[in-house]
């Protein structure tokens, strides 16, 4: 049984303008131990899928339909003193921007240990030794002075280890890592995602890797959500998406990968247009004005998930 | 060269922190421990009045009326032959427990206007800031008048008077930071991590706004003991004989500014000196007290 399923899950936001559709009936599962990657550019509805889980969506957006079955339970369901239990607890999250997630005025060694405190029950004297266990897990060199620091005096790659300490802290059985190391430096993104890997494997929690880069994905996670516009447009086993990607736009985001070894002359191929306004979405299948497959029966109706084979599956009427 | 800015000398490391941080305010920022230090000056003498004070308040001498400063009379006497430099240091008494309640109370009213107002937004925001807007477009000293002539002058009504004031007219500054900082990522993680409303606001929210907060109290200090001295000016503040800064300027130092010139001097000079020191050191220890404005010049 999965640990994490998301069934049809829809979710809209109020604005000026009026209401937007950013998710789109999807649904996704995530198996104990496992590291699901979500894929897609941006706005594409990956991190409102992250909130999602979490019933972080703020007063603006609202859940109209679906599940989110975590551990047998509806999160949708819950009341915010319920899913205060979970959060940080046994679903944790880590946000995209280690510059400003860490709060200014706070010693690191006290963010890390609160989630301690607030689940476990710990003293803070105990809750503090224990941070500096997690931060010696997380490779920071001098646990025991990293911890009187403030988050000013830490590196970005510095940062994001210890918002993994944080992440870590209550050992979770599910992990978010929203965009993760999108704004660190190619070098430490390596480093972090590895530690990110090898520790949730350590402590047999799933994680949901969310990127935009397929090289990531490649490496790091089992299986792989491609997103585009709301709606997942292909799911599988990462090697399955990789070795016969099914969807034209997973095609396209594959071939806009630069070959190391590839021909340098060559023009890097990219999927011409933009993502669809989510004001007026287009009617049929959301890919459809920038693909090159798409006929008339594309544009009525927007295509359905099927599988393809048992660990793969598309939302395209022409392949 | 790392070694050394990185390891502070042995004889900083090992003092109390309260002594290590007065060392920084006066490597750093030497014009704010000055401002401190001749406020706490003005603290000390109003604490001690009574003993350091060389003859009584309200001590009259006729004998000795209107004389210049002298070794017996370091600022002069008045028309009744009263001590100007024992009323001013009992004045000094008077302005900063007026001063600090006042601002206290007006600190206090601004960070729980603020941060409901900030923090909930919707329509609890748009409820309290039209009453702050409604409040606001009463001129102050009108109110001021209004309330004093209805239950009298006497330092109690004042602190309340003028907290409330300073206190809701300020909750804009703390709303606006706190709108600012309940935006912020760290807010969000700190959701994301299971923290209640009530600790996110304590633990994660009200840190963040300290900086504003230091600078509004200390501000307000200096404001109230203005305004207080405004009102005694007008005859609405301490009740005489109290010697109050503005009651000796309106007074003594109005009426008799031509014979004896100390007798304005003495009061308003104090009253210059101690408003403007309380300002510069609220501006110092908002820069040193931030930990993101640490190690920046």
């Amino acid at each position: 049984m999965s640990l994490l399923e998301i069934k049809d899950l829809s979710v809209s936001f109020g604005t000026e303008t009026g209401r937007l559709q950013v998710l789109n009936a999807i649904s996704l599962s995530v198996a104990a131990g496992e590291t699901l990657a979500v894929v897609g550019e941006s706005g594409s509805g990956k991190s409102v899928t992250a909130l999602s889980i979490l019933q972080l969506l703020g007063e603006a957006g609202q859940i109209d339909a679906g599940e989110i079955r975590f551990a047998g339970d509806d999160l949708a369901q819950r009341s915010d003193e319920a899913m205060q239990m979970i959060r940080g607890n046994q679903i944790s999250m880590i946000f995209q921007e280690p510059m400003s997630s860490l709060n200014p005025v706070i010693q690191v060694g006290k963010q890390v240990a609160e989630p301690l405190v607030l689940h476990r029950g710990l003293s803070w004297a105990d809750a503090l030794a224990e941070a500096e266990n997690l931060l010696k897990k997380v490779a920071i060199p001098d646990p025991a002075g990293r911890l009187k620091e403030y988050p000013h005096q830490l590196s970005g790659g510095m940062r994001q280890r210890i918002m993994i300490a944080m992440a870590l802290a209550c050992r979770p059985q599910l992990i978010i890592a929203d965009e993760p190391t999108t704004a660190l430096d190619v070098t430490v993104q390596a480093q972090i995602l590895a530690l990110l890997k090898d520790l949730t494997k350590e402590a047999g929690a799933a994680l949901i890797l969310i990127t935009h880069d397929l090289g990531v994905v490649a490496r790091y996670a089992d299986r792989v959500a491609v997103m585009y516009a709301g709606r997942i447009m292909e799911s599988g086993t990462a090697a399955e998406v990789y070795a016969n990607s099914q969807h034209p736009y997973t095609r396209g985001l594959m071939a806009s990968i630069p070959a190391l070894d590839g021909d340098v002359t060559r023009h890097l191929s990219t999927i011409e247009g933009q993502p669809p306004d989510l004001s007026s979405p287009p009617p049929g299948c959301p890919f459809a004005p920038r693909c090159t497959h798409a006929d008339s029966q594309c544009t009525q109706a927007p295509p359905s998930l099927e599988w393809v084979s048992d660990h793969h599956a598309k939302a395209c009427f022409k392949s | 060269m790392s070694e050394v800015s990185l390891n502070p000398p042995i004889l900083l490391q090992a003092r109390h922190p309260a002594l290590a941080f007065s060392a920084r305010l006066w490597r750093e920022k030497r014009l704010g421990a000055i401002g401190g230090i001749i406020f706490v000056l003005f603290l000390i003498c109003g604490i001690f009045a009574d003993f350091l004070a060389p003859y009584g308040m309200n001590e009259t001498n006729l004998l000795v009326r209107l004389q210049g400063p002298s070794w017996t009379h370091w600022l002069g006497t008045d028309h009744l032959g009263r001590d100007v430099f024992s009323r001013v240091l009992y004045g000094a008494q008077l302005s900063m427990v007026v001063g600090f309640l006042a601002a206290g109370l007006a600190t206090v009213i601004s960070i729980l206007i603020g941060v409901i107002s900030g923090y909930f937004g919707g329509k609890v925001d748009m409820l309290i800031q039209r009453f702050v807007d409604a409040w606001m477009t009463f001129p102050d000293l009108v109110l001021l008048i209004v309330v004093v002539s209805i239950v009298g002058p006497g330092v109690p009504q004042i602190v309340i008077i003028l907290g409330c004031l300073y206190g809701i007219a300020g909750s804009r500054i703390v709303r606006g930071s706190v709108v600012t900082v309940k935006e912020s990522m760290y807010t969000h993680a700190a959701e994301s991590i299971g923290a209640s409303t009530l600790r996110i606001l304590s633990l994660h929210i009200l840190p963040n706004v300290m900086p504003v907060v230091i600078v509004l109290f200390t501000t307000r200090v200096g404001a109230t003991i203005l305004a207080e001295a405004g009102l005694s000016f007008l005859g609405l503040g301490v009740p005489p004989p109290a010697p109050t800064w503005g009651s000796m300027l309106s007074g003594t130092g109005r009426t008799y500014m031509y014979l004896g010139p100390w007798l304005a001097l003495a009061p308003g000079l104090c009253l210059t000196i101690v408003v403007y020191a309380i300002n510069v050191y609220g501006d110092a220890l908002r820069d040193l007290l931030d930990p993101r404005m640490r190690g920046a010049r």
